[in-house]
């Protein structure tokens, strides 16, 4: 089974093999409300674990969203560009942002797992 | 100082309502269902919105009160009929806009709707301009709830007969359960609909039959978007004391026969302005694609100078597109110019547009 990780800017990440799936939380969700416009990062360019990545915007505001370990975007979800409401409807699964070629593998174990992760976001919204 | 709440807080608890610190009160933002969901079931149905937080001033006199109220606002209020209502600003002497408002001609005086934010402020610079010699209420006692969507008037007509007969811009008084209920046809979503001014005792009760009807309860993100779309001004964003009526492409509301006349507080910048022009003035802006072009973003014209910034700006659920105001020089505000907006360090193309963005009629009758 690949692992699943968190961050606390609220960025999930899937690892398969050296390809790591990113998005964000359906609790980020719950927090932005309605997602009307989405941002990618390039194809073929190189981001820094807990640069920015992309930004979300709500009806709202905008929001960075960072990525959590190191890489090279080697694929984006255009889907999710056309249609942003679907990040609001399948945060944690069809509608993840971008996949990275990871640099190293060793910064996953920086990141939270899922009852870390849970046990955090409550905690930062009470 | 405490935030205040209005007398619907706990209806709004009740209803799940995220809250927002808004103008010294507890408002709510949105609800269940979110911005997008609210702005739809208003433009469909029928919104219900606790606009409690604005102030109702009510300011009591004769022809003395008309007259100095002449010297105060540019409206021919002399002419204004009982139970009528009229868009208007207090300015400074320069025109600057202290705020908007809707002032209605209502027996023994007047009504004035102010904004949250400013209506401490209005009361104490009215005081001071009526030198003290009217009776002036800041009405905290009474609630204001407005219900705006096309089915507002079925709705609010089961509760409280005859206020279907109302036209656009007027009011009268009603009588429900032994309340005195003010109502008005009138509201800020671009919508038909009705604001309610009834007291804080009844107000929750009252609500919860509007509920009952199928009315739902609207946060002030969807009224925000609602507005926009609408292309009406906010106070503190496309109005403040820097701006005057005139750069703010609301001149439709002076009344021409006072322009003539002069003599209202600001009326030599506002006849100065509309023979010569204003170098800034508000247009209404639809950006391409999906990008979002928030307050405070920076315009630029086809040669890359800097020529205007960004007031308001969202996504219109209705549009289903972004929408923005904002204001730049003149000779820019043509429609369909194309502009740049600089969003995130990238300039993005942009075109100017006529307002509103989305348009539904106002139920207008004959007078």
């Amino acid at each position: 089974m690949s692992e699943v990780k968190y961050s606390k800017e609220h960025e999930w990440i899937k690892l398969d093999g050296d390809i790591a799936t990113i998005g964000i939380t359906k609790h980020a969700t719950e927090m932005l409300g309605d997602i009307v416009f989405t941002e990618l990062p390039e194809k073929g360019s190189n981001v820094d674990k807990d640069g920015t990545a992309g930004v979300v915007e709500s009806t709202k505001a905008a929001s960075d969203v960072y990525t959590p370990v190191s890489g090279e975007v080697v694929d984006l979800n255009q889907s999710i560009v056309d249609d942003p409401s679907k990040i609001n409807q399948d945060p944690e699964n069809s509608a993840w942002f971008f996949k990275l070629k990871i640099k190293d593998k060793s910064e996953m174990d920086t990141l939270m797992s899922k009852d870390e992760y849970d046990k955090f976001a409550k905690e930062s919204s009470a | 100082m405490d935030t205040k709440k209005t007398s619907l807080y706990q209806l709004h608890q009740d209803s799940k309502a995220k809250f927002v610190e808004f103008a010294g009160y507890q408002m709510p933002i949105q609800y269940s269902e979110g911005i997008v969901e609210e702005h739809k079931f208003t433009r469909n149905h029928s919104g219900i919105f606790d606009v409690s937080h604005m102030g109702q001033l009510f300011i009591y006199g004769r022809e003395d009160l008309v007259d100095d109220l002449e010297r105060i606002f540019p409206l021919d209020l002399k002419n204004l009929k009982l139970n009528h209502s009229k868009y208007s600003f207090l300015m400074s002497d320069n025109a600057g806009i202290y705020d908007d408002l809707i002032i209605t001609k209502i027996k023994d005086g007047f009504l004035i709707i102010l904004n949250a934010a400013c209506k401490e402020n209005d009361f104490k610079i009215l005081k001071a301009l009526l030198n003290d010699k009217y009776k002036m209420v800041l009405d905290e006692e009474r609630s204001l709830i407005a219900i705006q969507g096309p089915k507002s008037v079925q709705i609010l007509k089961s509760v409280i007969e005859g206020v279907e007969n109302l036209n656009f811009m007027s009011g009268n008084w009603f009588t429900l359960d032994d309340h005195n209920i003010y109502v008005t046809r009138s509201g800020y979503t671009g919508e038909d609909g009705f604001e309610v001014s009834l007291t804080n005792e009844f107000a929750d009760g009252f609500t919860r039959r509007l509920i009952d009807k199928g009315a739902k309860l609207i946060g002030l993100g969807a009224r925000d978007t609602l507005r926009l779309e609408a292309g009406l001004c906010l106070y503190g964003h496309e109005l403040s004391k820097d701006k005057t009526p005139v750069e703010a492409n609301l001149k439709w509301a002076i009344s021409k026969e006072r322009i003539l006349k002069g003599n209202f507080i600001g009326s030599d910048i506002i006849t100065k302005q509309l023979n010569n022009g204003v170098n800034k003035i508000r247009v209404g802006i639809k950006p391409e694609g999906r990008i979002i072009a928030r307050e405070k973003t920076k315009i630029y014209n086809e040669s890359d100078l800097e020529i205007g910034e960004i007031t308001s700006g969202t996504f219109g659920p209705s549009v289903n597109g972004p929408v923005a105001m904002g204001y730049v020089e003149n000779e820019f505000s043509k429609k369909n110019t194309k502009i740049f907006l600089e969003v995130r360090g990238k300039k993005h193309p942009a075109t100017i547009c006529s307002l509103p963005f989305y348009k539904k009629s106002y139920v207008k009758g004959v007078i």
